[in-house]
């Protein structure tokens, strides 16, 4: 991979509270490598910063490699910027060219608060897993491994839905603020499994009771959410949480 | 003294017996009694979810905005169990031998036994939980071969495993939080143990968001708080790893155990450059096919593709016949420096090896050709073929490689070279996982229990589920028992307030010093001295060297040092202050440890214990002990000796080849 170096400027939401007003500031960086991920980049700017006295910029960022599902950057209007089925962790500055200008802010819902700058408040998706989002099974109660033969192709759609990271790019990309991808990947998830069963029709109900109450919106199958979705959590999820509503409301005993 | 604890009677007894006797508390009395959980990974999040079940009144603490995204979940290739499906062979025993071989005989027999007897709970438990593991076209349990064994039985979930059982034990956290069993406090750093009448009774907490303290009162404590390989700031851990939960608890009596044993994983992606903030790992699984190599040429700088396959130094399958590619990580890892340090290296840094999936590729496409039937099949339908069996093996890895890199895996060998990645040394924990302050105990790789000098693949994830499903349900009760009179004691007690003065002093301190280097270039700094001399290979000389670098950094740190914002706000850079600054002092213990350890095992490699092929050389006779370190002031510890005795296990010289 050919290497080169590049100038960029960057306009970044800077935010000092929850309570404060916020804005945007721009910075010029240069000298960054294509081969430094993203979230690099960004370190160099606040070491930057620091030794200037400024404030950095704080964002959220763990693993880096794209699976703890913690960064959260809204970039040139797309969560977690230009490369499909990517985390902001995992994006790397080849996808730049000198001369750049890059807007990043932070997911922007009202069930996700603004912390400070780029971080967020996202404990409003743990609550919707309290409410429903898990399998009754105390530790030591469990029966041998292999007594329940799970279908392979079933056993594989469930995996799929469970890769969900719960970073939140679903919500962050809808214009509803809907949390519908990240509801509909859970209870797809333990609906495929006979496991899960017992429990499904209060699951769906608990869990989207929760949503409403935590203040995400209403589906309205834009399907923007699965086009930035950095695991490819797919919209028949949503399709099957939904038959699992109609079903449960039809049916659930009171 | 030191006393572990260990049950009498037999190995394969031990647990059962103590089980049957150990002390317990009755419902009514759990409702009574405070645990509080530090840390949220495999190991906290599951003692939480089964403390929870039980009924005693929990709270979890993590640095992370949830508890699903402790690094546990970054784990890819899977989690052992002495199923046996198979068919090939498995057992408890076989788990147990391999485990302490690996470990290259310095973990305790009657602790890895226990592990190797729950494994197979671990994988009936996470199945009724949900976890997708992978499956056969028969719908039962698919398994895979992994380091170090003979055996296939690593179950995994694509190169997700970590992450599907974090999120079942998580989804099982978050049900007792629902049921308010446990109470859990995001965003939320330990930095004190608070001790009152020699036992731990609480902590201080910071709230992260708002700069706080808080005190936290509780009849137990543990502390799941994972690995310290960020000592080396560069390592396969996530950023927010760090010590200092158990540094806390090192510093108020706990000793610390074998802090020099370091896992370096072979197989990660390359150094790019000086911004490098972390290394990414490649799965181990990726030895299953992959083929390891160099040239046999010094500096030969032809493209890897354009090296013919006679001019390819295979030199795992060269040195270890009988494990070739699957040898334990430890030997891969030095196997791989050897060949660079000998100038065999490839890529532009000269630091690398290629990993190649050509020869799996080629292979996986004529099996598949033969399957469908295909006669004399041409070059490109075998490798369309195999490229598609790859892909559902490992694709998700292969993908990461070329994010990372942005070259394509399918098409030339990936380049990898060895990285920090897993620490077995830890808190050292009796039998019961208690540290050496009553009532504080210590699960997971924060302990250095049950891995020895070296880790197998695969065993981390088990070991963090026994630890938290299996083990601290029995083990704590036994304490908690006594603890039934006890009453919560008040948050305006003396030890707390004691205890939170101490918090604030030190980061009213830090804020003070008001320098002028950055938290990371000190860092950074710590991390180097570390990889150059307490890394791959050590010696006596570059150790006592590293000891007064670290002594020095650590003045430097303390008046140098800059920090910006303010205590009362979401300050990113004083949390990173408050773990370096435990990061410097662990980093001289491990080298004091790896100094004091003059033999080599395990991932310890000292090069003046070697043989004559270059192999790590035991010597049992000097060095058959665990070192707990006490703490006892500035730069000042003092060597406890736990020795261990190999009743069943007897110790040999490890061979792979």
């Amino acid at each position: 991979m050919e290497h080169y170096n590049m100038n960029l400027t960057l306009k970044v939401w800077r935010q000092k509270n929850n309570k404060a007003k916020g804005g945007f500031e721009t910075y010029k960086l240069s000298d960054i490598s294509s081969e430094m991920s993203f979230l690099e980049m960004v370190d160099v700017l606040n070491e930057q910063l620091i030794r200037e006295g400024q404030d950095p910029i704080a964002f959220d960022h763990d693993c880096r490699e794209g699976i703890c599902g913690t960064c959260s950057m809204y970039i040139d209007g797309k969560p977690h910027g230009p490369w499909h089925a990517n985390t902001t962790c995992q994006l790397h500055m080849r996808a730049y060219k000198d001369g750049d200008t890059i807007t990043i802010e932070p997911w922007r819902a009202n069930a996700f608060p603004v912390i400070k700058d780029l971080m967020v408040d996202r404990t409003a998706f743990d609550r919707i897993i309290q409410a429903g989002g898990f399998i009754s099974v105390n530790t030591g109660n469990a029966v041998d491994a292999n007594a329940i033969p799970i279908n392979k192709d079933d056993a594989d759609a469930s995996f799929a839905a469970a890769a969900c990271i719960g970073c939140g790019a679903c919500v962050a990309a809808c214009k509803n603020s809907s949390a519908m991808l990240f509801v509909s990947a859970k209870v797809s998830h333990l609906a495929l499994l006979p496991q899960g069963q017992p429990e499904h029709k209060g699951r769906a109900l608990n869990m989207i009771a929760q949503m409403d109450k935590e203040g995400f919106g209403s589906c309205t199958n834009t399907g923007a959410c699965e086009a930035v979705c950095p695991k490819e959590i797919s919209l028949t999820n949503i399709g099957r949480l939904n038959n699992e509503f109609l079903v449960a409301g039809l049916t659930v005993d009171n | 003294m030191l006393n572990s604890k260990i049950p009498a009677g037999q190995l394969d007894q031990k647990w059962n017996d103590y089980k049957g006797h150990v002390k317990l508390v009755n419902p009514a009395n759990k409702r009574k009694i405070e645990v509080i959980i530090v840390g949220t990974g495999l190991a906290g999040a599951s003692a939480a979810a089964a403390l929870g079940e039980l009924g005693y009144k929990v709270k979890t603490f993590c640095f992370q905005d949830s508890p699903r995204r402790a690094h546990s979940i970054a784990a890819q290739g899977g989690i052992n169990a002495a199923k046996n499906y198979q068919n090939d062979g498995d057992s408890v025993f076989r788990l147990f031998y391999d485990t302490i071989k690996g470990g290259d005989y310095r973990a305790r027999e009657a602790n890895v036994h226990r592990l190797a007897e729950v494994s197979v709970n671990i994988i009936d438990q996470c199945v009724a939980q949900g976890v997708p593991f992978a499956r056969e076209y028969g719908g039962l349990l698919s398994n895979r071969s992994f380091g170090g064994t003979q055996v296939q039985r690593t179950f995994y979930a694509a190169g997700q495993t970590g992450q599907q059982l974090l999120i079942g034990a998580y989804q099982s956290l978050e049900r007792q939080i629902s049921l308010g069993n446990v109470r859990q406090y995001s965003r939320h750093e330990m930095l004190e143990v608070v001790m009152v009448d020699g036992k731990a009774r609480g902590i201080i907490a910071r709230d992260l968001v708002t700069g706080k303290l808080e005190r936290h009162f509780g009849h137990a404590v543990l502390l799941c708080t994972g690995g310290y390989g960020n000592v080396f700031y560069l390592s396969t851990n996530a950023m927010g790893c760090n010590v200092t939960a158990a540094w806390k608890a090192h510093k108020k009596g706990a000793y610390f155990g074998n802090p020099c044993f370091t896992q370096i994983h072979p197989t990660c992606i390359p150094v790019s450059g000086d911004y490098q903030s972390k290394l990414t790992l490649m799965s181990e699984s990726l030895r299953n096919d992959g083929r390891i190599w160099v040239p046999k040429k010094k500096d030969d700088n032809r493209k890897a593709t354009d090296i013919p396959e006679e001019e390819r130094d295979y030199y795992l399958e060269r040195r270890y016949p009988a494990f070739g590619n699957l040898v334990p990580r430890d030997v891969a890892s030095r196997a791989a420096k050897e060949r660079c340090d000998a100038g065999y290296g490839v890529g532009t840094s000269k630091q690398a090896v290629y990993l190649d999936y050509a020869d799996a590729i080629d292979r996986y496409g004529k099996i598949e050709c033969l399957k469908h039937g295909i006669e004399n099949p041409s070059a490109e339908v075998v490798r369309e073929h195999g490229v598609a069996v790859v892909k559902e093996k490992y694709g998700n890895l292969f993908d990461m490689y070329d994010k990372i890199t942005g070259e394509n895996p399918y098409e030339v060998p990936m380049r990898i070279y060895p990285a920090v990645h897993y620490t077995m040394g830890g808190l050292w924990v009796d039998y019961e996982l208690m540290t050496s302050i009553p009532g504080l105990y210590c699960l997971g790789e924060a302990n250095f229990s049950d891995h020895g000098a070296n880790r197998l693949g695969a065993s981390a994830l088990m070991q963090g589920l026994a630890d938290g499903y299996f083990v601290i349900p029995y083990t704590v009760g036994n304490y908690l028992a006594d603890e039934i009179a006890t009453k919560a004691i008040a948050l305006d007690h003396p030890a707390f307030v004691a205890a939170e003065k101490e918090v604030s002093d030190r980061i009213n301190t830090l804020m003070g010093i008001k320098g002028k280097q950055t938290v990371e270039s000190f860092h950074k700094r710590l991390g180097k001295i570390m990889w150059d001399k307490c890394g791959m290979a050590r010696n006596a000389q570059g150790l006592q060297e590293a000891i007064t670098e670290i002594q020095q950094l650590k003045k430097e740190f303390w008046s140098d040092l800059k920090i910006p914002g303010e205590i009362g706000e979401m300050n990113p850079e004083l949390d990173k202050a408050n773990r370096v600054a435990d990061f410097i002092e662990l980093g001289e213990l491990m080298c004091i440890d790896a100094l004091n350890r003059n033999e080599s095992c395990g991932g310890h490699f000292r090069e003046e214990s070697q043989t004559e092929e270059g192999e790590a050389k035991r010597d049992d006779a000097n060095f058959s002990y665990v070192s707990a370190w006490e703490y006892k002031g500035e730069h000042s510890w003092e060597l406890h000796k736990e020795e261990l005795t190999f009743d069943v296990a007897k110790p040999t010289q490890r061979s792979y080849k």
